[in-house]
């Protein structure tokens, strides 16, 4: 048997009475070696980050703690290891990197202290070799100017950079183990596949064993070895990475790769040459307006959308793909008018909307609906789901009894029971609440339906089932729908053409088709190219037709 | 720019813009004043016993008090640019004098009642927090809750009665013993005797402010992904308390710590009552009831020059503390 550096036996951590379950995870068993790369994989709530945090003793105690089994690293247990011997591990022999670089960094301590802490608490040098070293880590994750860097606090740097220095630091004493819990999922896609190479390159250089927590098949086909599927608290599958995503045996772990949409792009449909939005060279700048007396600072200019123009087709879905801060959101609020733009006309149906007042605006209003992305922030908690779908028709002056029964009709149209009508938003999951919010844009019958990100709060299982509702609800009630997505996956299943933004500008404009099987510019190949798992491609990966 | 130009300009820029805040508030405090009924005349003629409407006339006409509101705002505002804050007929003094004799006594216990608060503040509520749910924690939420709660008049009744009468440590009223002539060292150690019981009054109000505040701050803090991070790391507990939660924590009593001093210029009233003390608070009270408006608002003039002042400098410690805050 091959000596492994760490292995799980029999894990299983309890959670608090009264909590949904009585563990977060049971009988889990694992092994790591050394230059392997080992993924888990599950959904929200399956008890993936904190198996990671029970090898790291990190968990919440004293509400969450190890009910029984063992982790063994080397000839200890990490179990019943003394505090000291654990601090000693954490940070030396097994580091950590988590999820989202901006809050795991502390915001008031720079960059270089950070990572010095490590050497200051794990091995006796001086301040100036410290320093050397830091600075050596830095270049060797590829961040420019490391001096500079070490100066610098996390706010000052973007969010590939911060989970490089992140990267750093974890590296910081070549440890045995690394740990990472999601560290690409708050990440941009071109951003993520850097990432992703550097990890790759880090754990070439150190022979260490990678243990990566993701919900993201496609990021599983791109790094794993072996990959280890995790349902409720349990390991339903496992096996190497062929096996698991290729040949998958349990229900549950076939269930989940049909569910990661497919990068072939769907068959294109009939296309209208009826125009329903019409954007003419819309404009929309952030700051810049002068502060209080005309002798302060000048603010920071932002130029969110820059002379777009688009045309919105009857009965077609148009993708806006792109990353952060590319104007994508920005650019949808201009077009129904949450948010008023500089320059610039929007028609819809041939009428300009542009300059209309709160009144005239009314009647337009409900033509054009939009769903959120996140499904918690986007839903009033104090108002019961009924009223919630109900006040947009009461509003536009439909009586109560019918407002109320256009509401039971759309809870039953979103696949929701018709009990939901007098409950409030808390009670429903991730999945539901976006089904709510589907509902409450449909209740005004719009024409067009703008989709700002609508499923990328939620799991994969629930992503699927959500983007073949509002598929279906588009092709019942003959909706347009404006898509914003950055999940080129999801663009490819669900758009009929695309629109690439990057900086406020659109850079490339086609049919889906177009895009994924011939990009002409330079960045739409790039964000292509990112796509986690583009060489894995499976025949159940889901399709909506 | 470097950060130090920066500053400056910032610091600038803030006193600039606060002279019309403080001119808006001028204008405010004396239409306000002036809501209220009789004047400083109706008063001497009060406590006179007997005057004649025609010598009352004649007062008004010596006090300026007979021309039309807008004017008496006109000359005011015109001898406020100047720097000259008028004349009280009360005390027969300029008031910029008188609010100077004042103005010490209560700079003086303003500023050790925020030091001994805040610091203590912060003590207390970094030891709650640190030792969550054990005996220390609940002794000082309990300690905190109390003095709290408990009116400010009464602490300091039972603190002379205790302190002063009963085991005759601390003097009872006043700044300082003005019989025995103390001069140099002995003075500075007989004003901070007459300090002490005044202090711990003001102070305790506040104190369970901060404790509360910073005990809350912390256990926020201590939630945070950074803190997490930090354990990976394998930094000890008290590396972890000391260097990381600490700072973080202290932000927002920082930022309430500043909005409360100017509060506890006005705050001060009653503390000063009880143990006498003779500071703002006391003359405000009693020019309120004297109408003598002159003097009023000279002490309004100096409480909001002193808040905007307060703010500013809050503005720019903490932009030392939060890298995040830019300045400019």
């Amino acid at each position: 048997m091959i000596k492994h550096l760490l292995s799980i036996n029999n894990l299983s951590i309890l959670l608090p009475e009264g909590a949904d379950r009585k563990c977060a995870i049971e009988n889990v068993n694992l092994t790591l070696s050394a230059g392997e790369t080992l993924c888990v994989v599950g959904e929200s709530g399956s008890g993936k980050s904190l198996t990671a945090k029970a090898i790291m003793g990190l968990l919440p105690a004293p509400h969450v703690r190890v009910g029984s089994g063992s982790i063994n690293f080397g000839t200890e247990d990490l179990v019943q290891v003394s505090y000291e011997r654990l601090r000693q591990i954490r940070g030396s022999e097994i580091s950590m990197i988590f999820q989202e670089p901006m809050t795991a960094l502390n915001p008031v301590m720079s960059i270089g202290n950070q990572i010095d802490e490590i050497f200051r608490y794990h091995a006796s040098m001086a301040k100036l070799e410290r320093q050397g070293k830091a600075i050596q880590l830095l270049k060797d994750v590829k961040l420019p100017d490391p001096k500079q860097i070490m100066n610098t606090f996390p706010h000052e740097l973007s969010g590939g950079q911060r989970q490089r220095a992140m990267i750093a630091m974890a590296l910081a004493l070549s440890p045995k183990i690394l740990i990472a819990d999601e560290p690409t999922t708050a990440l941009d896609v071109t951003t993520q596949a850097q990432i992703l190479k550097l990890i790759k390159e880090m754990q070439s250089t150190y022979n260490s064993g990678v243990l990566f927590i993701t919900h993201d098949f496609g990021v599983v086909a791109d790094i794993a070895d072996r990959v280890a599927v995790m349902q409720e608290g349990l390991i339903v599958e496992s096996g190497t990475v062929n096996q698991v995503l290729n040949q998958p045996s349990h229900p549950y772990t076939k269930s989940l790769i049909a569910a990661v949409p497919s990068l072939t792009p769907r068959a294109p449909r009939k296309k209208s040459d009826e125009s329903v939005i019409r954007v003419n060279r819309l404009n929309k700048v952030f700051g810049g307006e002068k502060s209080f007396f005309g002798f302060g600072k000048s603010k920071r200019i932002v130029n969110a959308v820059q002379n777009v123009s688009l045309d919105l087709f009857q009965g077609e879905t148009l993708g806006i793909v792109g990353e952060s801060g590319s104007g994508k959101s920005t650019l949808a609020r201009c077009i129904i008018r949450l948010m008023d733009y500089d320059d610039g006309d929007v028609s819809i149906n041939g009428t300009n909307i542009s300059k209309m007042g709160r009144a005239e605006m009314r009647p337009f209003r409900a033509k054009m609906q939009m769903v959120f992305q996140d499904p918690f922030a986007s839903l009033n908690p104090r108002i019961k789901i009924g009223n919630i779908i109900a006040q947009g028709p009461l509003i536009q002056g439909k009586s109560k009894s019918e407002a109320e029964e256009r509401a039971r009709e759309l809870l039953s149209i979103v696949g929701l029971d018709s009990k939901a009508y007098d409950r409030y938003p808390h009670e429903f999951s991730g999945g539901q609440r976006q089904r709510i919010g589907i509902a409450r844009a449909l209740a005004l019958k719009p024409e067009v339906l703008v989709a700002d990100e609508p499923v990328s709060a939620l799991d994969v299982s629930i992503q699927a089932q959500i983007l073949k509702l509002l598929d279906d609800i588009r092709r019942q009630m003959n909706l347009s729908m404006v898509f914003i997505t950055h999940d080129l996956r999801v663009a490819a299943q669900v758009c009929d053409r695309i629109v690439v933004m990057r900086y406020g500008k659109i850079v490339e404009v086609g049919t889906t088709a177009e895009i994924f099987g011939n990009p002409t510019h330079d960045y739409s190949k790039e964000l292509l190219s990112a796509v986690p798992g583009k060489g894995w491609e499976n025949k159940n990966s889901a399709s909506l037709r | 720019m470097n950060r130090t130009s920066k500053i400056l300009r910032y610091v600038s820029r803030r006193l600039l813009q606060g002279i019309p805040i403080i001119l808006a508030i001028i204008v405010l405090n004396f239409f306000l004043l002036n809501l209220a009924e009789g004047d400083a005349v109706d008063v001497l003629a009060g406590e006179a016993g007997s005057a004649t409407p025609e010598y009352m006339d004649q007062l008004r006409a010596k006090f300026g008090l007979d021309k039309p509101l807008p004017v008496q705002l006109l000359v005011y505002l015109k001898n406020v640019v100047t720097l000259d804050l008028g004349y009280s007929f009360r005390h027969d003094m300029p008031v910029s004098k008188l609010i100077v004799d004042r103005f010490w006594p209560t700079l003086l216990l303003m500023v050790s009642t925020i030091i001994l608060a805040v610091g203590f503040g912060i003590l207390l509520g970094l030891l709650a927090a640190v030792s969550l749910n054990t005996w220390k924690d609940a002794i000082i939420t309990v300690f905190a809750l109390i003095t709290y709660a408990t009116p400010l008049f009464w602490v300091g009744l039972m603190m002379i009665v205790v302190f002063s009468l009963n085991f005759g440590w601390f003097p009872t009223s006043g700044m300082e013993n003005i019989a025995a002539f103390h001069e140099g060292f002995d003075r500075v150690k007989d004003i901070a005797h007459h300090l002490v019981l005044p202090t711990i009054t003001l102070s305790l109000f506040y104190l369970a402010l901060y404790t509360r505040m910073m005990r809350a701050s912390m256990l926020e803090q201590y939630g945070l992904d950074y803190v997490v991070t930090a354990r990976a790391k394998g930094l000890t507990e008290r590396r972890i308390t000391f260097v990381h939660v600490l700072r973080n924590a202290l932000l927002p009593v920082v930022t309430m710590a500043g909005v409360q001093v100017g509060a506890l210029i006005g705050g001060s009233v009653i503390v000063e009552s009880v143990f006498a003390w003779p500071g703002l608070g006391m003359l405000a009270f009693e020019s309120l009831f004297a109408r003598d408006l002159n003097l009023l608002l000279g002490i309004f003039l100096l409480s909001s020059a002193l808040v905007v002042a307060v703010n500013l400098i809050v503005d720019v410690i903490y932009s030392f503390l939060d890298p995040r805050i830019e300045i400019g």
